[in-house]
């Protein structure tokens, strides 16, 4: 089975290129069974929602 | 209408928007920002920054509103980037050469000899994300982390999310191959969300001061 530091390192490059059939599916067999790994891919998507949000300046319009 | 009048018509427009003060100085802030990151210098960041709001108002042609003309100013400032870096290389080489070696980490204190997560770094589920953008103090948080990163990946890390380039046009801008690209932005991500979550989601979102 996958390790979970190759999970990451595949969920990283998932933002970048279409991943295989083959490295899709052990990634989403490995993110099923582990729950870190799970909490990971979500915590992905908010990055890239947190960072696109700074990008616009949301942080400028943040209340104190 | 000519294609002059046409023309002149979009240098109007574009002149409207760089005289539009809130918009110039949301725009100017971010630009210092960025190029801060990659340059590493604010001196030099403020001059490409001038040099590149200066070149956006001299060729100023058909923009078709702020987005597509925010996107045309960052690659003017990503052209005055590289022109500063190219300069700069010759003369701080050797630093820099200390710098990759920082950046040969082996995060062997988030894995385990098999590659599983330790216990004590394994992902939690974040309480509320979109609910911490409206805060202030998470913005510090972020911002904070984002300064925390090796240069190298942070920008990366910063052309990718924040410019939002691609994978080819960043290893052709930093002259990278494809797999280094993917380890940095891997790095920078795993460093990244280790550090939102200890700093910000294990903290209760509404930690105030940073340790």
């Amino acid at each position: 089975m996958m390790n979970c530091r190759e999970a990451t390192q595949l969920m990283s490059e998932s933002q970048e290129r279409k991943l295989s059939l083959t490295e899709s599916m052990s990634l989403g067999m490995h993110t099923m069974m582990c729950k870190g790994c799970h909490n990971y891919k979500q915590q992905m998507g908010t990055l890239r929602k947190i960072t696109r949000a700074y990008a616009k300046g949301k942080n400028e319009q943040a209340e104190n | 209408m000519s294609a002059n009048s046409n023309r002149q018509e979009n240098t109007k427009q574009v002149k409207n928007l760089l005289a539009d003060a809130e918009f110039l100085e949301e725009i100017r802030r971010q630009m210092i920002r960025f190029a801060t990151l990659q340059l590493g210098d604010s001196h030099q960041a403020e001059d490409a920054v001038q040099e590149a709001l200066i070149g956006a108002l001299k060729n100023a042609t058909s923009f078709g509103g702020r987005a597509a003309l925010r996107t045309w100013i960052f690659a003017i400032l990503k052209n005055k980037i590289a022109d500063t870096l190219r300069h700069k290389q010759r003369v701080v080489n050797a630093s820099s050469l200390l710098r990759e070696e920082d950046e040969d980490e082996d995060f062997s204190e988030l894995f385990d000899r098999k590659g599983f997560w330790q216990p004590d770094e394994r992902p939690v589920v974040w309480g509320n994300p979109e609910g911490s953008l409206r805060e202030a103090h998470f913005w510090r948080v972020f911002e904070a982390c984002l300064d925390g990163l090796p240069p190298k990946q942070a920008r990366v890390f910063m052309m990718r999310e924040f410019i939002e380039l691609d994978a080819d046009e960043i290893c052709a801008a930093v002259d990278l191959t494809t797999s280094n690209l993917h380890v940095l932005l891997h790095r920078a991500r795993l460093r990244l969300r280790e550090c939102l979550e200890n700093k910000w989601y294990l903290q209760g979102e509404k930690n105030d001061e940073l340790s």
